[in-house]
């Protein structure tokens, strides 16, 4: 019998956080620009020393100024989307339940897409204007978790075939509504939205919305944390979950808003990306077991490696040209995804 | 005896009868499945008793309300009328920490979503007893071996729940009730899919577990056999009534046996003075 213990736990979430600071090192010196690692080292080390001015690469601009940023958002996104799906197996009971498989973030893009439209109409103060996407988000992905919710309930528990049906359908009926209002886009706005569709990190973003995000993601997966140990019961189910003692409900309303939160922040700024939040969480489970404890943050910095990895790709692969990194999670996710499930039966 | 075991004020110690620990007083029950709609099932009104280390058989038909009884006992479902009182507390008003702190149940099937090792499934019978995010503590790992040890399952505790036969994983679940530390332990048909050795060996356990930590032991069950020979007291149900409720011996008589099961069957005693019944065919 071996228990988890805080030691155990930070010992491996440092593990995975140093694999995370060499893939970040690997996807700031690739791409278009060849950067030599002796130049991002000392370009690293004078911002952190806040003497930008005395940069000494030709390149830091390209580095810090773009890749950077870049790279900070695919983390932050990762983790979203890779805790929003860790939970929502538990708490769903399901371990296809993720947000993109389930049409969450297809009601959030739609919800973002409302919020745009609306925001032209209205006229919104522009401080405010690089909130009214993510709200929309999250209010889109927050309506869409509840319709899938009463979906896939039969006789007061979830089941598991109905709500993978509920979210399915739910999915494809979003979908279909996001392609009547992009017949109204033309050119430029339509290619934009096409990639932001298939999940893209490539528009930069503004600091303040970065700010805005990872405030989000700590609340947001902070809150989730908070019922680590709940949802390791709520595998069994939820009325066996009851009677050891986990306030359900409570749970219940926690789980759903953060995943609202979580996955309305990650589609506002990259658009539709699968397989990130399905397949990580599976993998974490395969390395560290399914207490949730130390899954949820596992979860987060493999989900930021994960989309740093396949961010990078989706930037060099095809160099100069960019491929929307959900195209490239879904390449690479699909194959796996069936590798699992047929190990699995073996 | 009275029966008048009050709701507790707050903050004043329940007077509780401390010969009695559960209380079953003119409970009645119905479900429907919308208010404005005859109910489909009704429990009708019924009491009985258990004292610490007592053990009681709920019997009957299917669809005569056991499992409804139980649900009842465990506090999950509010009775329409009457109360349950657990050392003078009523089970459907405690808060659902405290519950599981003092009711454990053993469901028919134990069906997990991830498969975890044994001694994991054994220590979530802690939860009730840590904060949200408290790490398990060397006496959680103290009580949940030696729930192990009590139904003999310690050398389980590395297999993978999945990995198991059907008794093993049987005896794991009741290791996590007992890791619970209850003051009132519920069984919804324990033997359901056990050989005879296994359900003798079950049985036998909770006995002996009753009597050793002082539990009172509710379990639900078809087997009249077993429940003859190991219950203390027996409640018999029909269609949602409680026929009668007594000793094994008063209550599981041929005659009141044959017409609750629709099946002839004759009944003696053996010599510690348990019923035995035996089946005949129909035809």
């Amino acid at each position: 019998m071996r228990p988890l213990t805080l030691t155990r736990l930070f010992l491996r979430c440092s593990v995975l956080a140093a694999i995370l600071f060499v893939v970040v090192v690997v996807a700031l010196k690739l791409g278009a620009v060849q950067v030599s690692l002796y130049g991002l080292g000392k370009d690293l080390i004078s911002v952190l020393l806040h003497r930008t001015s005395s940069l000494s690469s030709d390149y830091g601009m390209i580095v810090l100024d773009i890749r950077l940023p870049r790279i900070l958002l695919a983390i932050m996104v990762g983790a979203s989307l890779s805790v929003a799906g860790a939970s929502f197996q538990a708490l769903l009971r399901n371990p296809l339940a993720d947000p993109y498989v389930l049409g969450v973030s297809s009601g959030a893009a739609l919800g973002a897409i409302v919020a745009l439209i609306l925001e032209n109409r209205l006229n919104v103060s522009p401080e405010m204007a690089g909130l009214v996407t993510p709200l929309g988000a999250f209010a889109g992905a927050a309506v869409t978790i509840a319709v899938v919710y009463v979906l896939g309930r039969r006789d007061g528990e979830i089941d598991s075939t109905t709500l993978l049906l509920g979210g399915v359908i739910t999915a494809s009926f979003l979908s279909a509504v996001i392609m009547v209002l992009m017949t109204t886009l033309s050119g430029n706005n339509l290619r934009g939205a096409v990639f932001w569709l298939m999940g893209d990190l490539s528009t930069p973003q503004p600091r303040s919305l970065l700010y805005f995000l990872s405030f989000g993601f700590i609340a947001a997966a902070g809150a989730i944390y908070t019922t680590a140990s709940d949802l390791n019961l709520l595998l069994a189910g939820e009325k066996e979950a009851m009677h050891l003692g986990v306030d359900v409900p409570r749970v219940r309303i926690v789980v759903y808003l953060a995943v609202s939160v979580l996955t309305g922040l990650a589609v506002s700024v990259s658009g539709l990306i699968g397989y990130v939040g399905l397949l990580v969480p599976h993998i974490m489970r395969l390395i560290f077991g399914s207490d949730h404890r130390m899954l949820l943050p596992a979860a987060a910095l493999g989900g930021a490696i994960a989309l740093v990895i396949a961010d990078t790709l989706a930037r060099t692969v095809t160099s100069p040209t960019d491929i929307p990194v959900g195209a490239m999670t879904a390449i690479a996710g699909a194959p796996l995804f069936i590798y699992l499930l047929r190990r699995r039966f073996a | 005896m009275s029966t008048a075991v009050r709701h507790p004020v707050p903050g004043e110690p329940p007077r509780a009868n401390l010969d009695v620990r559960l209380s079953v007083e003119q409970v009645s029950y119905a479900y429907a499945p919308n208010p404005s709609q005859a109910p489909l099932f009704t429990l009708e009104a019924m009491s009985f008793q258990a004292k610490p280390g007592e053990v009681v058989a709920i019997l009957g038909p299917n669809a005569s309300g056991k499992s409804t009884l139980l649900k009842l006992i465990s506090g999950a479902l509010a009775p329409l009328s009457g109360r349950i009182f657990l050392n003078g507390f009523a089970t459907h008003s405690l808060p659902v920490k405290t519950r599981a702190q003092r009711i454990a149940l053993v469901q028919q099937e134990s069906r997990l979503l991830f498969p975890s090792r044994a001694w994991e499934f054994v220590l979530q019978g802690r939860h009730p007893y840590r904060g949200g995010l408290r790490f398990e503590t060397e006496e959680d790992v103290i009580i949940a071996n030696n729930a192990l040890a009590q139904v003999g399952a310690t050398h389980l505790a590395d297999r993978w729940m999945d990995k198991i036969s059907g008794g093993e994983k049987q005896r794991v679940i009741l290791a996590r009730a007992l890791a619970q530390q209850p003051l009132l332990l519920l069984l919804d048909e324990p033997t359901l899919h056990l050989d005879i050795g296994a359900q003798v060996d079950l049985l036998e356990s909770l006995r002996r577990l009753a009597a050793q930590n002082r539990y009172t032991v509710a379990v639900v069950t078809h087997e009249l056999n077993l429940a003859g020979e190991y219950a203390d007291q027996v409640v018999l149900l029909q269609r949602g009534k409680c026929l009668r409720v007594g000793s094994p011996a008063t209550v599981m008589q041929r005659e009141i046996l044959e017409q609750v099961f629709q099946a002839p069957l004759s009944v003696e005693m053996t010599a510690s003075g348990r019923p035995r019944i035996t089946l005949f065919s129909n035809t």
